[in-house]
């Protein structure tokens, strides 16, 4: 047969990675309608709209400001606002969590169009990820309209330096990390349903075990505990983006964990798109 | 010859029994356990082990290939379960095949169902782009064609109204429009005609055919209905439980599919314990049996006459009693009525009748045609009272060898030969 611009082979045995860009790239205004109709049928209806992208992280920052920073007092960081400091996690934390647990069932909450028509099966969690991007981008104007505010509030100390400028990179980490844990979950859950059970309080405890709650300096003391804390990949990405904004009281670097990280999310993104791939193929067959 | 655009090699589809659907990490370590052990599966479903289905797989395509050349419109028929979708949702790779290997040049559109991706809360004019863009059209191509697909559609009115708000024939009508306008090269349709109206439906037909013919684009066409099949395909596929049965002329494809091609026609109906159309039909007369006289098998030439003998019980005194049926082409289409035209039995009270019949179908083109006999009495005022319809289709065929007249194509000739043209 000639093979024309179109041409496409389809055989029995499934290859590895099959991470057809071309493909994607050509769908790239599905993924933008995908977008746009997970934002339109979000908030609709809704009285608030996208007020809700603000409300909810808001009112976490507040709860956690009181119990965990002023009755518990896990947050050591000097002289940086509490509500900052929490204010800071909580967005991070709620972006990556959102693009996990959000992409976590695409097969399953999308079974109804991935069986009747084909397209590019990544584009789904993609427009996942972007979606939550946009709400991320709504907290982040919120989070900096606070820390200009507490800026001219006296008694406050605010070391935002350069390596705020980091945090695009940050936010591409996580949306990476958060995807990949989320399609390879979703691929497993085509055919075990239990992992849809894990991923909702999996997420939760994953977030006691990242310093969103409290401040890694508590763990001063405690070699191992450093250790621990620190083989989670989310740890140096939440303590990087807390030392760029909030100064170095309020976060760390260690550019051997965040090395740790990159590489732990790569693996994840390789591994999820493999399996992916791999149950996107016959998914239909066991949804 | 024209290029080939899509070839299906031995293409297989195997479906576990009793696994499709959900299942637990529990269950599959139960099954790999029982396989170790060489128990019976404990997760199958029961019975599922019976022959057929060994080792509780399903093939629901076996072996199929065959290749399609640009510009075809190629049916694809079969009955229930003969494996039709599968192997649309091969080709348009919703699913994998277990073995073989399809080659295809050219994008597939494929409406499997209209109107999927559709968002209720989204205008119909969001939805067009939606809708658009899940089956593979770009934004800007989709700009370029908004005006036609909204003309087409008809829905100009209500294209910037949430199409929650569409009656279900605006959203078929819609849905339809996008993927007609596609750019695929090669179209995959299952059933969408099935929804609209008359005159929608002929307007998709007619739009089929015309951007087969003038872009040659290539269709795929899966249908029940023998008259859009005959109307838009140029060569038919049929299927039987998986495997590929026939390939070729879709006349040949319609009787093959049918399953009457050289089959034997019952002769004898038994009517007594056929459903009635309504609890008063077969009351006060009751038919017991139908039979074709002097046949082994209800096939008839143009020279002979349908004789037949039906049997009744009357149940009350009946006067002036008359036969009336409509004869229907195997496909459903109905062809035309016939009756006696005077009175061809008074019945008495309790006693059993057998009257027998002759007709004259030589009129009716080649091919297979049943009716519904009912036996009536009329007041001569041409308003007349059935007393009973026993459903049950009493089937007969058409043959003709003779090669002197023109070779029947029902497509383009109908069911009925005309009288002929005298020279004078």
């Amino acid at each position: 047969m000639k093979q024309g611009t179109y041409y496409k082979r389809i055989t029995a045995d499934a290859k590895g990675i099959n991470f057809d860009f071309k493909e994607i790239w050509q769908h790239r205004d599905l993924i933008f309608l995908l977008v746009k109709r997970g934002f339109i049928s979000r908030y609709k209806q809704t009285i608030l709209g996208p007020a809700w992208a603000i409300i909810q992280p808001l009112m976490t920052t507040i709860v956690f400001t009181f119990i965990f920073g002023n009755v518990a007092r896990l947050a050591d960081c000097g002289a940086v606002p509490t509500f900052l400091f929490y204010m800071c996690g909580n967005v991070a934390w709620h972006f990556f969590s959102g693009c996990l647990s959000g992409t976590a069932n695409t097969f399953i909450a999308n079974r109804g169009l991935m069986g009747k028509v084909y397209f590019p099966r990544l584009c789904v969690p993609i427009a996942n990820v972007l979606s939550h991007l946009i709400s991320f981008g709504i907290q982040s104007a919120m989070f900096l309209t606070f820390l200009v505010i507490y800026l001219f509030i006296p008694g406050y100390e605010i070391g935002i330096n350069a390596y705020a400028l980091m945090a695009p990179v940050l936010v591409i980490q996580m949306g990476i990390l958060g995807m990949g844990f989320g399609i390879m979950i979703s691929a497993a859950t085509t055919k075990y349903r239990d992992l849809q059970f894990l991923v909702g309080f999996g997420v939760s405890l994953w977030m006691y075990a990242t310093p969103v709650a409290y401040s890694m300096n508590l763990f001063k003391s405690s070699a191992i505990l450093h250790i621990i804390a620190r083989a989670n990949p989310m740890t140096p990405v939440i303590e990087m983006m807390r030392y760029g904004f909030l100064g170095k009281e309020a976060g760390s670097i260690d550019w051997l964990s965040y090395g740790w990280s990159w590489l732990f999310t790569l693996i994840i993104l390789a591994c999820g798109v493999m399996f992916y791939n791999k149950a996107e193929r016959t998914f239909m067959d066991t949804v | 010859m024209a290029e080939e655009i899509l070839k299906i090699e031995h293409i297989s589809k195997v479906y576990r029994l009793g696994m499709i659907g959900g299942t637990t990490l529990r269950d599959e370590l139960q099954r790999r356990r029982a396989k170790r052990r060489g128990l019976e599966d404990p997760t199958s479903k029961i019975g599922s082990n019976i022959a057929g289905n060994i080792g509780d797989e399903f093939l629901a395509l076996d072996d199929v290939s065959f290749t399609v050349f640009e510009g075809e419109r190629v049916g694809i028929i079969g009955h229930n379960g003969a494996g039709k979708s599968t192997l649309l949702k091969l080709i348009s790779r919703i699913t994998a095949p277990s073995t073989g290997t399809i080659e295809m040049n050219g994008r597939i559109a494929s409406m499997l169902e209209v109107g999927t991706g559709f968002h209720p809360e989204l205008s119909g004019r969001e939805n067009i782009y939606m809708n658009g863009a899940i089956l593979g059209m770009t934004k800007a191509e989709i700009d370029r064609k908004i005006e036609d697909i909204i003309d087409f559609s008809e829905c100009r009115q209500f294209i910037d109204t949430p199409v929650k708000r569409y009656s279900s024939g605006m959203y078929v009508k819609l849905a339809f429009s996008v993927a007609a306008h596609l750019d695929a090269e090669i179209m995959i349709m299952d059933e969408v005609l099935a929804v609209g109206d008359m005159a929608f439906q002929r307007k998709c037909i007619g739009k089929m055919s015309q951007i087969s013919k003038a872009e040659g684009r290539t269709i795929l066409y899966v249908s029940h209905n023998m008259n859009t099949i005959r109307q838009l395909c140029t060569r038919c596929v049929v299927l039987d439980h998986g495997h590929l049965v026939f390939d070729g002329d879709v006349e040949e494809a319609i009787s093959i599919y049918l399953g009457i091609n050289g089959g034997e026609q019952e002769t004898y109906y038994d009517l007594m314990n056929a459903d009635r159309p309504s609890e008063f039909h077969g009351t006060r007369l009751r038919m017991t049996e139908f039979t074709f006289l002097n046949k082994e098998s209800a096939q008839f030439t143009p020279e002979e006459k349908l004789r037949f003998r039906i049997g009744f019980d009357a149940m009350e005194d009946l006067e002036g009693l008359k036969l009336y049926y409509t004869v229907k082409s195997i496909d459903g289409f109905t062809v035309g009525l016939t009756q006696t035209i005077s009175s061809f039995c008074d019945a008495r009270k309790g006693e059993h009748y057998e009257c027998e019949f002759e007709y004259d179908a030589s009129n009716l083109a080649p091919g297979v045609y049943y009716f519904i006999p009912d036996i009536f009495s009329d007041d001569g005022t041409g308003r007349h009272l059935s007393y009973d319809h026993p459903l049950c289709n009493i089937t007969f065929e058409m043959i003709d060898n003779d090669n002197t007249k023109m070779r029947w194509q029902t497509s383009n000739y109908g069911h009925i030969r005309l009288n002929e043209i005298e020279i004078i």
